[in-house]
């Protein structure tokens, strides 16, 4: 479980986050929506403590280390090819012989659909083909929680699918605890158990079975 | 070997091909000149002064002491702190750098580490090689249109030769190699504003570079040159 107890965070001296709190129970999908600069990406940036708040506190049941971060924009290396990507957590964190790292990245791409690409290089992958690298990079430690910044935009229908069917295949079998940040209403009603709108730095709940965890005002 | 190191020497080996291999053409190409303009300059100050194989004395300190460390440095500040800092930046801006943190890895020692190891390396690498092409264009300018014989000039170098000259250029170099990987990683690290940013952050990491090897001269002059 996720608990986010009344986070604040003022950019540029303009409240981005207001007082945030909500949880996210285990093996759930939680959708954040809300219009663009809003502070999606902000509050997933302070949950995976790339950005300090400046109140409040984000804690995670087992420690902030079983965390993936899927990000907009893939941030694949660009020098490494496919496999390299996914392999470089493997081989930063285990002393493995160079060919279990390979069995295992490629397992982790195969997860994903995207094997046939090991060889190739970020530039030469689509917007699509980018997420589920990053995807199954950010797969490549086994985090039992899962945060993704904006997942689906710019993709066709088709591979949009393949990243909800991903996102849904991951609760289901492997019960990942996941955290979407997005603006595709699609998407969400195709995958979140629980929705939250953030606007003007506040949490409302759309649909969602804790109410009263987020609903606290600080005061 | 410990795993930590073992997984860094490569990345440190990295570095040093990129920047110092890489940097090899155009830092010899301007050590040729650097030793052609030396020994020209040095015999107009000195001939009919004093005996001919000052010229060789002259230009072989003048390039070991001084213009082989700070003229390649100059050379490796604008060719890979700038490289450094764009690389670095743009890394910054596709989150990259985020997604090593979010990993758990250290990004610092991932990025940068290599980065300022490798650079400590090959400055000092480089230098040696500028030293070497320098005297050895002097010496054959020296012989071809100075007037002064390969013996008197070899004379002038190796009798005069301090090895504290030639340690001395080398501590300076290895300084440099720090200042301009630490330049380029810091400048880098700490883009923002975008493609802009970047742009600017590689301009001052050279300039930073540039202001530091001058003072880092100065200061090393003093600890080992003042007596």
């Amino acid at each position: 479980m996720i608990r986010v107890k009344q986070v604040s965070k003022t950019l540029g001296g303009t409240p981005v986050l207001d007082c945030v709190s909500f949880v996210v129970p285990d093996r759930k999908v939680v959708a954040v929506l809300g219009p663009s600069g809003t502070g999606k990406t902000v509050l997933l940036r302070v949950l995976a403590a790339l950005v300090e708040p400046d109140s409040g506190e984000v804690t995670f049941d087992g420690g902030r280390e079983r965390l993936g971060f899927v990000f907009q924009t893939g941030a694949l290396f660009d020098s490494l090819s496919v496999e390299e990507n996914v392999a470089l957590p493997i081989e930063e964190h285990f002393n493995l012989r160079p060919e279990v790292v390979r069995r295992r990245s490629v397992g982790l791409l195969e997860r994903v659909g995207m094997a046939d690409a090991r060889i190739l290089y970020p530039k030469q992958l689509s917007g699509g083909m980018t997420r589920l690298v990053a995807i199954a990079r950010a797969l490549a430690l086994d985090p039992a929680y899962l945060l993704y910044d904006e997942p689906t935009t710019g993709l066709d229908p088709l591979m949009r699918d393949r990243v909800c069917d991903l996102i849904a295949t991951l609760r289901e079998r492997e019960g990942k605890t996941q955290v979407v940040v997005t603006h595709d209403l699609d998407a969400v009603r195709a995958i979140a158990d629980e929705i939250l709108m953030l606007r003007d730095g506040r949490l409302t709940a759309l649909a969602a079975a804790h109410k009263e965890d987020y609903e606290n005002p600080c005061s | 070997m410990p795993w930590g190191l073992r997984r860094t020497l490569p990345r440190i080996s990295d570095q040093v091909i990129r920047h110092g291999v890489g940097a090899l053409p155009v830092v010899l190409l301007c050590s040729v000149f650097i030793g052609l303009t030396t020994a020209v300059q040095t015999s107009y100050q000195l001939m009919g002064v004093v005996p001919k194989y000052f010229v060789g004395m002259g230009v072989s300190r003048m390039v070991l002491i001084e213009l082989a460390p700070v003229l390649a440095a100059f050379i490796i500040a604008g060719r890979s702190a700038s490289a450094m800092a764009a690389e670095l930046g743009a890394m910054r801006n596709s989150d990259q750098i985020d997604a090593l943190a979010v990993m758990g890895v250290n990004p610092y020692r991932f990025l940068c580490l290599p980065r300022i190891a490798g650079m400590t390396v090959c400055v000092p690498l480089l230098v040696v090689a500028v030293e070497l092409v320098a005297v050895l264009t002097a010496l054959a300018i020296s012989t071809l249109l100075l007037d002064v014989s390969s013996y008197t000039f070899m004379y002038g170098v190796t009798h005069f030769f301090m090895p504290r000259d030639f340690f001395g250029g080398l501590v300076k170099a290895g300084v440099f190699g720090l200042l301009i990987g630490t330049n380029g990683c810091f400048f880098g690290f700490n883009v923002t504003g975008g493609a802009e940013g970047t742009g600017r952050a590689a301009t001052r990491a050279v300039v930073a570079s540039a202001v530091m090897i001058l003072v880092v001269d100065f200061l090393v002059a003093l600890v080992f040159f003042a007596t």
